[in-house]
């Protein structure tokens, strides 16, 4: 039986900021032009903003391109920022630095990046953008030639054992002239489209952070709307690169999260439990105590700038948004440098969809992107983050150089490693021995990933793949002591031994995957592959 | 012969529902919404009887804000025929619901409405019933079978220890439990389909009920948190603990 299909001018998958940006820009240009584009985004979330987490802090710039009336549009953007602090923490005391100027949060809010890709849904929506959430691209489609010609979803009511349930419904072929890649960081799809196109050739490697967030309701006295507050150091030991964030939103609404750089070496470092005894330094505790947390969640993030950014366009589509890596690490912020590419994407797309040539390759794109104001400031945030290998002290230094001597110019450029080989064997580490979460302030990771709202079909295939079922024990357990139990901040691997504590094995706890990526990125071999579950599944994020 | 499947939107049932800071209600900003599961079944329910040819149309009903819009092309994706919104940014309570649907049972004229055995926001189980009453029809409720032959509908009900049967004349109400059948999914095509089925929106008032609450919500509480379990010695220590501290024997 073949699938059903359905043909498009321009298929988008991802309604993040990017995606959703492009699709919207699309028909500005087609309305403008007085043209028809037909323009169809996916979504493997439930509903829009379901997997969106960000901080977040967004800096209007590209909004205010996209629609300079989005105020009137009531566009929910209303926490300006009005105060940043930037601390160093130690055990039981902290410093207040200088603010770095990328992190001066002038002129920016505080936002739910999830309730502004609603927002932003909605006038796609308006514009005559056909958005389907709920529905994962599984597959990229090629056309004789070898070009992109669409992606298909996944089949729905697949059990357990890979064969089709009762309810078994087909995926459907979206065909498309461009299909935009707008999955976000670390894109399943995107990883098959690198090697196909060999995108990544001239490229460093990819480099990642993993970010968890939680959502605090705080006593009305502790809450300081606008608010933005950034640490350093204390937990994370200083061959770690990352640090904390703490965002005062409206309606008593604090924003917490931490970010952990996955080039960390010691294989018993968990990003989670350094999250949680974070809560209890001196410096955060009271704002929290005598509040509820209220959402949970966890999201890689690309952290590899200029030098990682892959080639962008190959026949048939192209690369937005973090899938492609254009977060600016100086500033903690990739949603402006998103949303500009996406809009860039949009109008070079619409530029050859004028010419009737079959699927094409909209190379005008990248040349629309170094032209902007998205490579100017990756170009001078580009020796930042790789300068934190010489430790926090020495990136620290290096950052401050970089930043008031050079200006962002230094005559050279740093360049990245990939973050699965920066893991040093369990064997010349110090095992971590993490405090036990009180339940007030600090959780555990089954309570937390309760609060992410996160489900999937329980009768379906296992949506991450092992290359090789014996590299979790034989290579993973025996010589990096199994950290996929301690990265994945869902609980989602876990060791499991008979009685006698004998015969170790890999329990893959698939349904409470948050779709991080972090197993994807982290794992030593590369063993795992990171899919896409059957569409709808995973979390559920509300104002996250 | 029509059937009419009212479904209501509520809170997604794998969302960790939380109640709001001031107890008044729970927040349901920015949360994900979707069909009343019970409601789904009833849909399903409709589609497996036009199915086998039994009925020719399924209209589906939804009563509230705009975005019951969104509940109405999901449920006409998965096959209904034609939609009615009707329209009220008033918090609707299950008689008014009752009184809306009669309004539309008397202008539509089905044969049968098949809706849900109760809502998972509100447990209240009272809709179906208040309708059927309303309408001086037969009920069915909490069906886990539905055939229905010559103008009759046999539905069989779970009941303590085991299955009771009823047969109702129709028009008939039946509201649905949850063995009923396995809703299908909602495909893609057929969502892309749905985009072009018809829906109308209505007002309360063109139908001539007053939807004003009869019942006032004076506070909402989430349940209190189990307290740790705690390891004891040996038997006695637990039995003085049940009979000094629990106080239950």
């Amino acid at each position: 039986m073949s699938r059903e299909s359905m043909e498009y001018d321009v298929v988008v998958v991802g309604g993040g900021p990017s995606g959703l940006s492009a699709a919207i820009r699309l028909k500005q240009l087609a309305l403008d032009a007085g043209r028809e584009v037909s323009v169809c985004l996916l979504e493997k979330g439930a509903e829009i903003g379901a997997h969106i987490l960000s901080g977040a802090i967004l800096e209007p710039r590209a909004l205010n391109e996209l629609f300079p009336d989005w105020k009137e549009r009531n566009a929910p953007l209303n926490t300006p920022v009005t105060e940043d602090r930037f601390m160093f923490l130690t055990e039981g005391a902290s410093v207040r630095l200088p603010t770095p100027p990328s992190m001066h949060n002038e002129g920016n809010y505080i936002v739910s990046l999830g309730n502004v890709c609603r927002w932003l849904a909605q006038e796609a929506e308006a514009l005559g953008v056909e958005i389907y959430p709920g529905f994962a691209a599984a597959e990229v489609l090629y056309d004789e030639q070898g070009a992109v010609r669409g992606v298909a979803t996944g089949d729905m009511g697949v059990g357990k054992d890979g064969q089709p349930t009762a309810n078994h419904q087909e995926g459907m072929e979206l065909l498309a002239r461009q299909t935009i890649f707008a999955e976000g960081c670390r894109g399943s799809l995107t990883k098959q489209l690198w090697s196909r196109f060999d995108l990544r050739r001239d490229a460093d490697p990819p480099t990642y952070g993993l970010g968890i967030k939680e959502l605090w309701q705080v006593e009305p006295g502790k809450h300081k709307p606008g608010l933005t507050m950034h640490t350093v150091g204390w937990p994370l030991p200083t061959d770690t690169y990352g640090g904390s964030f703490v965002y005062h939103l409206d309606d008593n609404l604090v924003s917490v999260g931490f970010v952990v750089g996955l080039d960390y070496p010691n294989p018993f470092l968990s990003p989670f439990e350094e999250f949680q005894r974070f809560k209890h330094h001196p410096a955060i505790k009271p704002t929290l105590e005598g509040g509820r947390r209220i959402a949970y969640g966890a999201r890689v993030l690309s952290e590899g700038g200029l030098q990682s950014l892959p080639r962008l366009t190959f026949p048939g589509g192209l690369l937005v948004g973090d899938t492609a890596g254009f977060l600016n690490v100086t500033k903690i912020k990739g949603s402006h440098t998103g949303m500009k590419s996406g809009m860039l994407a949009a109008e070079a797309v619409f530029e050859l969809l004028a010419f009737e040539t079959p699927a094409n390759e909209a190379v005008a794109y990248t040349d629309r992107l170094k032209a902007s104001w998205v490579w100017q400031e990756l170009e001078l945030a580009r020796n930042i983050r790789p300068s934190f290998r010489w430790g926090l002290l020495g990136g620290i230094a290096y950052s401050a150089l970089d930043t008031y001597l050079f200006r962002g110019k230094a005559p050279w450029t740093l360049h990245h490693h990939a973050d699965h080989l920066q893991t040093k064997k369990a064997a010349d580490c110090k095992p971590i021995a993490y405090p036990k979460p009180d339940g007030v302030i600090s959780f555990d990771r089954l309570s937390s990933v309760f609060l992410s709202s996160t489900n999937h079909e329980e009768n379906q295939p296992c949506h991450l793949k092992l290359k090789d079922a014996s590299v979790p024990i034989s290579l993973n357990l025996a010589l990096y002591d199994a950290p996929e139990q301690r990265y994945c901040p869902a609980g989602v691997y876990e060791i499991v031994l008979d009685a006698d504590g004998s015969n170790p094995r890999m329990q893959i706890n698939a349904q409470n995957c948050v779709h991080c990526k972090t197993c994807d990125i982290k794992d030593p071999t590369q063993n795992i592959e990171w899919t896409v579950p059957e569409g709808g599944g995973g979390p559920a994020y509300p104002n996250m | 012969m029509k059937i009419l499947v009212p479904v209501k939107r509520v809170i997604d049932y794998n969302v960790r529902p939380r109640v709001k800071a001031d107890g008044s209600a729970v927040d349901l900003a920015n949360v994900k919404m979707a069909m009343n599961p019970f409601d789904e079944i009833a849909v399903e329910e409709a589609m497996r009887l036009k199915e086998a040819g039994i009925a020719t149309e399924v209209v589906v009903v939804s009563c509230g804000l705009p975005a019951c819009q969104e509940t109405l092309r999901t449920a006409l994706a998965l096959g209904a025929d034609r939609a009615i919104l009707v329209e009220t940014d008033v918090e609707l309570q299950p008689l008014a619901v009752a009184k809306l649907l009669k309004a539309l049972a008397v202008q539509e004229a089905p044969q049968l409405v098949i809706l849900g055995k109760q809502a998972i926001d509100d447990d209240s189980s009272q809709t179906g019933q208040m309708l059927a009453a309303l309408m001086g029809w037969p009920q069915a409720v909490f069906a886990s079978k539905v055939t229905v032959v010559d103008g009759k509908a046999k539905v069989a009900r779970e009941v303590d220890g085991g299955t009771e049967t009823l047969e109702v004349s129709l028009p008939a109400v039946v509201t649905t439990d949850l063995r009923l059948n396995e809703p299908r999914y909602a495909t893609l095509p057929n969502i892309m389909k749905a985009k072009k089925k018809p829906l109308v929106t209505v007002k309360p008032a063109d139908l001539g009920v007053d939807v004003a609450p009869r019942l006032a919500t004076l506070k909402v509480a989430e349940p209190a948190k189990r307290k740790a379990g705690a390891m004891v010695a040996d038997v006695a220590a637990l039995v003085d603990k049940l009979k000094n501290e629990a106080k239950v024997i």
